[in-house]
């Protein structure tokens, strides 16, 4: 069986890209502890969202919206379980980015730095949009803003960092 | 039954996975509104689960970092000491100082009740092993619950002052709200206006002091002071400094204060192992006497502890093997 094989054969190259046994298991774990963890002693790295990451860089990878979807779903419910949001919060948002992640990667070649970096940069600013969203619908909040600077730069960061954490897991693709 | 085309799968598994939540979203906050007490069991067990992982991982940087600073790290070993040895001389002097002061502030009626008081207050030591995952929120895990009797609304502080309050207690972990999350709340006052009002947190560094009358005085350097109205923190504990007072909206005035502790880098916290108010003895008017140039018992206390904190470093640095 080919690990990799054309979406639309005859149409573009787009791959589907299958990963080592529990990779994507392990690396949501390490993710959640990651983020857990390291602000303890490196507080600025509070910044970066790894599970947000993990989320698209698998959905653009796996390009299968069903996946994606279960995939952040269960990223954003164990953040809400670890953190103070009540169950959902987290679930509903990263559900829908894995799902909007894995749709746009079955459609363009997402293997370019360029490309992942725009994406995550769109993707980190949607995901606090909905956030903000499920904030003012659901909880009747209006803490959370649609959009600032601080989320700007953060945004800018998670781009850029993301860029490193995809190369290193590209080298965890089955070849 | 109706078979669904297979190019709508994953979006009806979108709105399956989106309507469940959702529906998790509501139940908990109808859970939350009316039992406040309680938490999830689901989040009890994940919390649990990831606990240990958690309390390995800052025991093992404590390990390497302990290693690190006491075998490989001791070029300015002797340096350090050195000027230990001197700011422990300055310390013990002003320590003496301190006490002087405070045993005339014991002769005036009640000046010191609020330190005799804490000095029955349960507390115990705990180290921070986690931050929440989620950016957004500030809350972090503390390798001390229910075994060593935390419990939900405990007050956690550092010598340096305030951090915030426990909001849940596991079996041997606790969740703590810090004070700059955007949730939280302290009751506060200027130190020596006494002007109260609450302090929240904006989810950034500083924090907000929200009702506070544009006819009133405030200068930028003053500092804040729990007031004991939460019941929650004692009174006269150390809450921050104020760095921006501007004309509010009417009619209140805008006010920014930097916390006392140091929230982004918090390692070892001390809880408050009480929900009960804190009794202080009302200040008897001798108190007002000694003016504002008189040290408060906190201070007092805080420095007499940073002194002896000071002695214990220097006898370890001394112990260090060369």
């Amino acid at each position: 069986m080919n690990d990799t094989f054309d979406l639309r054969s005859g149409e573009t190259h787009i791959e589907v890209h299958k990963f080592r046994g529990g990779t994507i298991i392990f690396a949501t774990v390490f993710a959640l502890f990651a983020q857990a963890f390291l602000p303890v002693y490196l507080p600025k790295v509070a910044i970066v969202d790894l599970p947000l990451l993990i989320t698209i860089y698998f959905g653009l990878s796996r390009r299968n919206p069903s996946t994606g979807l279960l995939l952040g779903g269960a990223v954003g419910c164990l953040q809400d379980l670890l953190g103070k949001t009540p169950l959902g919060f987290y679930g509903i948002a990263k559900t829908l980015i894995g799902y909007a992640a894995s749709s746009i990667g079955g459609k363009l070649d997402t293997e370019h730095p360029a490309a992942r970096f725009a994406l995550t940069f769109v993707f980190l600013a949607l995901h606090q949009g909905i956030i903000a969203l499920i904030q003012r619908l659901l909880l009747a909040h209006r803490s959370e803003p649609w959009f600032n600077m601080h989320l700007a730069v953060a945004a800018l960061v998670n781009s850029i960092v993301g860029i490193f954490v995809y190369f290193f897991l590209d080298r965890l693709r089955k070849s | 039954m109706v078979a669904i085309p297979s190019r709508h799968r994953a979006l009806f598994l979108l709105t399956v996975v989106i309507v469940v939540q959702v529906l998790f979203l509501a139940v908990q906050i109808q859970h939350a509104d009316k039992e406040g007490e309680n938490h999830s069991l689901m989040r009890s067990w994940s919390v649990g689960l990831i606990s240990p992982f958690e309390r390995a991982g800052a025991w093992g940087v404590g390990k390497v970092r302990g290693t690190w600073r006491h075998y490989f790290a001791l070029s300015d070993a002797a340096r350090e000491n050195e000027r230990l040895k001197q700011e422990n001389d300055t310390l013990k002097l002003e320590n003496t100082q301190l006490r002087s002061k405070a045993s005339e502030a014991d002769r005036l009626a009640g000046l010191l009740n609020f330190r005799e008081s804490q000095i029955h207050v349960p507390m115990v030591g705990a180290r921070v092993i986690a931050t929440s995952p989620d950016a957004n929120s500030a809350v972090v895990f503390i390798d001390r619950g229910q075994r060593e009797g935390v419990k939900k609304n405990m007050g956690v502080i550092t010598p340096d002052g305030v951090v915030g309050k426990v909001i849940e207690s596991f079996s041997g972990t606790a969740q703590v709200l810090l004070v700059t999350d955007r949730d939280s709340g302290v009751g506060a006052m200027i130190e020596e206006s006494r002007i109260q009002s609450p302090v929240k947190g904006l989810g950034e560094p500083l924090l907000n002091m929200s009702y506070v009358s544009n006819d009133d005085e405030v200068k930028v350097g003053e500092r804040v002071v729990t007031s004991g109205m939460d019941r929650i923190f004692p009174r006269d504990l150390p809450v921050g400094t104020i760095v921006e007072v501007k004309q509010g909206s009417p009619p209140f005035k805008f006010i920014r204060v930097r916390p006392s502790a140091q929230i982004e880098k918090l390692e070892e916290v001390i809880v408050l192992l009480t929900t009960d108010p804190l009794v202080t003895k009302k200040l008897a008017p001798a108190a007002d006497a000694s003016g504002p140039s008189a040290a408060s018992p906190t201070e007092a206390v805080q420095k007499q502890a940073s002194g002896k904190r000071t002695q214990e470093t220097s006898a370890k640095t001394q112990e260090k093997p060369r």
